[in-house]
């Protein structure tokens, strides 16, 4: 499956189907950095994600100081 | 994985909650997150109009849609930094969303009322991008709320933000920071009051809310914000976190609700001329703390003739432009 990460954008392909606790392990993610989204929805840990999703791992981090963000 | 309280399919699961929730419920979650510290903290009472300063990122987007639906009286302001294609992107989503919801969005841009942007500012002084940065925002902000006649200024801060001001302050023992780091500071002296109605909140929460409800944001990360020492405390922070779901929260928590005025005192006596770490998010009034002055030129409080934004002015002002950095990667 189609894996695309951000910050800076790439693409990466990964054999599934897999469970979205391993895809982080294997990316070696932190969960609490980042939200999983397959096929434009939000999915919690211990869904399976099959092999033809297309899976989206968004960084929810910001940098940065003072107030506007 | 079920949802805690419908049992039906989970979206998202909180580990420091040891819950986890399908949308409705979790959406039900954040409102009532904010509601709570809203309520706890004094933030607001009811009939107040509050400026939300909004950047066009989650946190700031996701503020704005729960304060309206918590049936707060809301406009928005948006500063343009002139961070390249950055600033272009950010402020489109801020519009977007203000006006797919009737909301009022005030603009102040940097370049075309000051002639100055965030990377000649950061050349000139010779400083970190988010010094300048915080510091304009701040001074903008700040003023708006006060000319504006609003009851309060909101900032989409959230608990990833402020446990990391406070782990910075500690490793540093910025006692003077430590003393003003509180979730809401009254007004006075000029400035407005402030509000942070995300600190319930973790980053991860804010941006799930922003995926669930539906509102487009500026996920790319500034470009002026690699190496800044906060992304390091937050990692750090997190990594403690996965380890034990609750440390970021306990930390936090723990020295707003039991150990924040043992440092009051020096609150206010801090150190001046912006030395030391500059943690902008636990500011009031940059790092000398609130001056009893008022700047000859603008009116804003200052500790000498002029403020510290419009010194910035005077130095970057006018300046030879300089092009926004690369961003440097991160994993
Ligand atoms: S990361 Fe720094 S320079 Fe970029 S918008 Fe935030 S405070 Fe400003
Ligand atoms: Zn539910
Ligand atoms: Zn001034």
């Amino acid at each position: 499956m189609k894996v695309l990460l951000r910050n800076p954008r790439r693409e990466l392909d990964v054999a599934g189907p897999i469970s979205v606790t391993r895809l982080l392990q294997q990316l070696d993610l932190n969960r609490e950095s980042v939200l999983v989204i397959s096929d434009g929805t939000l999915v919690p840990g211990d869904a399976t994600l099959a092999d033809d999703a297309s899976i989206e791992i968004r960084p929810v981090i910001s940098g940065g100081e003072g107030p506007g963000r | 994985m079920k949802c805690k309280v419908c049992r039906g399919p989970a979206v998202i699961d909180l580990p420091r909650h040891n819950a986890n929730f399908c949308a409705d419920h979790f959406l039900r979650y954040c409102r009532n997150q904010v509601e709570r510290v809203i309520h706890d903290y004094a933030m607001l009472t009811p009939g107040e109009r509050v400026l939300v300063a909004v950047s066009g990122g989650k946190d700031s987007l996701a503020l704005w849609d729960l304060l309206g639906e918590l049936g707060w009286e809301t406009d928005g302001l948006y500063v343009g930094l002139g961070i390249g294609d950055y600033s272009d992107v950010s402020g489109g989503y801020a519009r977007r969303f203000a006006a797919e919801r009737g909301l009022r969005l005030n603009e102040v841009d940097l370049r075309a009322t000051y002639d100055f942007d965030i990377p000649t500012a950061a050349a000139v002084t010779r400083r970190v991008p988010c010094s300048a940065c915080g510091l304009s925002k701040r001074h903008l902000f700040d003023a708006a709320a006060v000319d504006g006649g609003y009851d309060a200024m909101a900032t989409g801060h959230n608990l990833d933000d402020e446990a990391a001001v406070l782990y910075g302050n500690v490793l540093r023992w910025q006692m003077a920071y430590l003393g003003r780091q509180r979730p809401v500071l009254p007004a006075g002296n000029g400035f407005p009051r402030k509000v942070k109605p995300l600190v319930r909140l973790t980053e991860r929460e804010t941006a799930a809310y922003c995926v669930l409800r539906g509102i487009d944001y500026q996920v790319e990360e500034c470009p002026m914000a690699a190496g800044n020492r906060h992304l390091g405390y937050k990692e750090v922070l997190n990594e403690m976190e996965r380890r034990s779901p609750g440390t970021k929260s306990s930390f936090y928590f723990g020295f707003v609700d039991r150990a924040v005025d043992l440092f009051a005192q020096e609150a206010w006596s801090g150190p001046s001329g912006g030395v030391g770490f500059d943690d902008g998010a636990a500011d009031d009034g940059g790092a000398s703390g609130r001056p009893l002055g008022h700047c000859t030129r603008c009116g804003a409080p200052a500790e000498s003739d002029l403020c510290a934004f419009c010194r910035l002015v005077d130095r970057a002002g006018g300046a030879q432009p300089v092009p926004v950095a690369p961003p440097r990667r991160r994993s």
